[in-house]
């Protein structure tokens, strides 16, 4: 396999892509997978007459990535490699509908998301899979719901209470990201903010992943004072929304305690992040080539204080929730991923570890601060509700511990290096973050002149929505909310 | 004056009542919490608006809400205010009260079926499912407060209940429980329902009122807390000795609604709600406690079957 291989951030010259036949392309692929490594993205470009299909493989244990591209010149199709390597299920479709490049003899080759025209046009009807016998019943849900919450449809086949099949329905937020970032190339603080409201919930995530890649294709190297406040907003994020989704957990159960004491919990969070750069989710603090805030020995000391206090109440309040025997028999053998089922498919982030699969982008491929603090994946094994609930409480306490170190290590480094804006021409970067959901992935290409010609971006959601659908497989429909709550995906950060 | 007293209870204590629960789950949770009447207020609101009803939906949807509600009222009037007649009674009243509910509840899951929307479908599933276990136990109930006193209507069981003491306590202890299950149940809380969620898929009493706007669905609302007022009354009725006196025995049974209320706020604030899969067992301690009362009657009175 002659694949580049990179590693996080390290920019390589197009041409040293190796470009493959796709017989060969596939092969690799395959056998790769069957190796052990994990799609961490799949993607097309088009190039005058040509089509490039281009992998992006990573194997977590040795912290490399490998990259290869496949050219279609008139061909327009190949056997799909879905069969065999079910984590491309998604990718393949995408393509399909983006590129119209066929994977043949796809087993669910539907439209990925609303709204495109051809393919997955709206007044298509979506092709839902339907099941037949007097006692099965169907249950549409969305995407308008009842609560205010983001589009999708959610199509339940059942036997009574209990759920055979769901197919999930998404892309009605489709508003065309990728091909933002192609018009507004010329507009760094305009792609910085698109990047940032990719998904409203993970705007240092998406905003970090992003201008690291925009520094990394510069040659700009920040400072170690951006680096430990990007980690350290970073790692607020994840405990907000950490905090938040053990609320709404307790809340879809009912159980009133939890879901009061962890919604207080979260509010001082996010207050936290508003101390620092004036936004609760964190908007404008980072900026190409640093952060835009610094953190004051003042605000240093309050929010060691803020993070003493949550880690005592947070330690109490999981004592509560997570002994307490009604909202366990809740949380307790619902919605089971496996260990296998979860590697097969190339889950990420806390679902992933709640299913026993040890892989966290800050282990795997360290950025930023991550480099000097490394950071161990924590695992479960149960892959049920509580797993995925218990995993998001041991993180929040990890991510208390990571602040507290970056806060000690804070001086008065300078903030920003000043970006020059010109990128090198023909140059590719792969951009690996761990957002609060998991693994988010930007890839940056430039074209002859340095201006950015494809600029693909994944979000971890985008892996893991399979997994909800699996997850709720014969278990009663009632359960579902929960289930879903669990995994927390992102509607819009799916459908870009 | 009794009459108009009762009458009172009956029109403010649906809103109190879920007033009370509100605040004692606001409490818990450390906010102040809206006011005690603000379901009054909502209710005011509500019947203000203007009514959006589907096209799918037929006559039935639109006679439910009446029906509901009068259903529960007349069941209402089959319980006697403590220490006193009730204001409709006779040999065998208790029967008619099972049936009043039943018959609510027929058009309320009729009204959802109605409405063709799968929600509503799997609600009614649901309601059907548990209530069939919730009325069996209530006549065993009943059934074994009228072998102890040998009366089948209410008031007489109530009042013959209420001279006696020793074992009574045990019965009434099992009752009490029995009682208070069957009002989780009747009236959607936890850990069987959830008043307050938005989950669609997760509801048992709300999706079946999903379709319902303005007035309708203010009374369907109102029918649930009378639901309340009713099964609580049932419990003052069991818990105030005979002889307490007219004043203090008013007195009291303002406490025991109180009381009821309370306990349903901290339920609902200290356990999760059941798996949808559970809530049958749980229904079934009705049934238990419901046979166990019988048991004791049985054996204590009778001696043996």
């Amino acid at each position: 396999m002659n694949w580049i291989e990179l590693n996080n951030l390290q920019t390589a010259p197009l041409a040293k892509v190796p470009l493959l036949s796709i017989e060969t392309f596939r092969k690799d692929l395959l056998q790769a997978v069957t190796a052990g490594k994990r799609v961490v993205d799949f993607f097309a470009d088009r190039e005058a007459d040509q089509a490039l299909l281009y992998a992006v493989l990573a194997d977590d244990h040795l912290s490399r990535l490998y990259m290869a591209a496949a050219v279609f010149d008139r061909e327009n199709s190949y056997p799909s490699m879905t069969a065999e390597a079910p984590m491309l299920h998604l990718f393949e479709r995408e393509v399909f509908e983006q590129y119209g490049i066929e994977p043949q003899g796809h087993p669910w080759l539907k439209p990925v998301r609303r709204g495109i025209a051809g393919i997955s046009d709206m007044e298509v009807p979506y092709p839902f899979m339907r099941m037949k016998g007097e006692q099965l019943h169907e249950v549409g849900v969305g995407p308008v719901h009842a609560g205010v919450i983001e589009p999708g449809h959610f199509r339940f086949s059942c036997h009574g209470e209990q759920v055979y099949h769901l197919e999930i329905e998404l892309g009605f937020q489709h508003r065309g990201v990728e091909n933002l970032f192609i018009r507004n190339a010329e507009k760094p603080n305009y792609l910085l903010h698109l990047a940032e409201s990719i998904a409203g919930d993970t705007v240092i995530g998406h905003g970090g992943a992003f201008v690291r890649a925009c520094e990394a294709l510069e040659g700009l190297m920040v400072s170690r004072q951006t680096r430990l406040i990007r980690t350290i907003a970073l790692e607020l994020e994840r405990i907000g929304v950490h905090l938040g989704d053990l609320s709404a957990l307790s809340g879809d159960v009912a159980y009133l305690t939890g879901n009061n004491v962890f919604g207080a919990m979260r509010t001082q969070i996010i207050n936290t992040s508003m101390a620092i750069c004036g936004s609760r989710f964190g908007r404008g603090l980072l900026t190409i080539g640093g952060v835009n805030y610094d953190i004051s020995a003042a605000l240093k000391s309050k929010i060691e204080a803020t993070l003493d206090d949550i880690e005592e109440k947070v330690e109490l309040a999981a004592e509560v929730l997570f002994s307490s025997s009604s909202a366990s028999a809740r949380f307790e053998k619902t919605g089971v991923i496996s260990t296998s089922i979860a590697r097969e498919l190339g889950l990420v982030g806390p679902a992933a570890r709640a299913s026993g699969l040890a892989i966290d982008v800050r282990q795997d491929f360290p950025f930023g601060a991550y480099n000097q603090f490394p950071v161990h994946a924590i695992t479960l094994n149960s892959g049920d509700v509580f797993a995925r609930a218990y995993i998001r409480y041991i993180e929040i306490i990890q991510s208390i511990r990571i602040i507290r170190e970056q806060l000690q290590n804070l001086d008065s480094g300078e903030l920003k290096q000043i970006s020059s804006a010109k990128l090198p021409p023909e140059t590719l970067v792969v951009s690996l973050a761990e957002g609060w959901r998991g693994e988010i992935s930007h890839i940056a290409i430039t074209d002859i002149r340095g201006k950015i010609k494809r600029y693909r971006i994944k979000d971890p959601s985008y892996h893991n929505w399979i997994a909800l659908a699996l997850a709720v497989r014969n278990e009663g429909i009632s359960d579902f909310p929960l289930c879903n709550k669990s995994f927390n995906l992102s509607y819009c950060g799916f459908d870009l | 004056m009794l009459k108009g007293f009762y009458a009172l209870i009956l029109v403010l204590g649906p809103f109190i009542l879920p007033g009370i629960i509100n605040r004692i789950k606001a409490i818990w949770a450390g906010r102040k919490g809206p006011a005690i009447l603000q379901p009054l207020f909502d209710f005011n609101k509500l019947i203000r608006k203007g009514e959006v009803i589907s096209k799918t939906t037929s006559f039935v949807f639109r006679i439910a809400p009446p029906v509901n509600v009068a259903a529960v009222l007349f069941a209402s009037l089959i319980i006697p205010l403590p220490q006193h007649n009730a204001i409709l009674s006779f040999p065998g009243d208790f029967i008619l009260f099972a049936y009043s509910l039943a018959l609510a509840r027929f058009m309320l899951v009729i009204a959802a079926l109605d409405t063709g929307s799968s929600f509503e479908g799997m609600g009614s599933a649901r309601e059907i499912t548990f209530s069939a276990i919730v009325e069996p136990a209530f006549f065993i109930l009943v059934g074994s407060l009228a072998l102890v006193t040998g009366h089948t209507s209410f008031a007489a069981i109530f009042e013959l209940l209420n001279y006696s003491t020793g074992f009574t306590i045990l019965v009434k202890s099992l009752c009490v429980i029995s009682l208070f299950i069957m009002l989780l149940t009747e009236c959607a809380r936890v850990p069987v329902d959830d008043p307050n969620t938005h989950l669609e898929l997760t509801m048992i009493h709300e999706v079946m009122i999903l379709d319902y706007s303005g007035s309708d669905l203010a009374f369907m609302q109102y029918a649930v807390g009378l639901k309340m007022v009713t099964i609580a009354t049932l419990l003052a009725n069991l818990l105030i000795p005979t002889g307490t006196g007219t004043a203090a025995g008013l007195a009291l049974y303002l406490v025991v609604l109180a009381i009821a209320a309370i306990a349903v706020g901290l339920v609902e604030s200290w356990i999760a709600r059941l798996r949808m899969t559970h809530v049958p067992q749980f229904i079934f301690l009705m049934a238990a406690f419901s046979l166990t009362a019988f048991a004791v009657v049985m054996f204590l009175i009778h001696g043996g079957f």
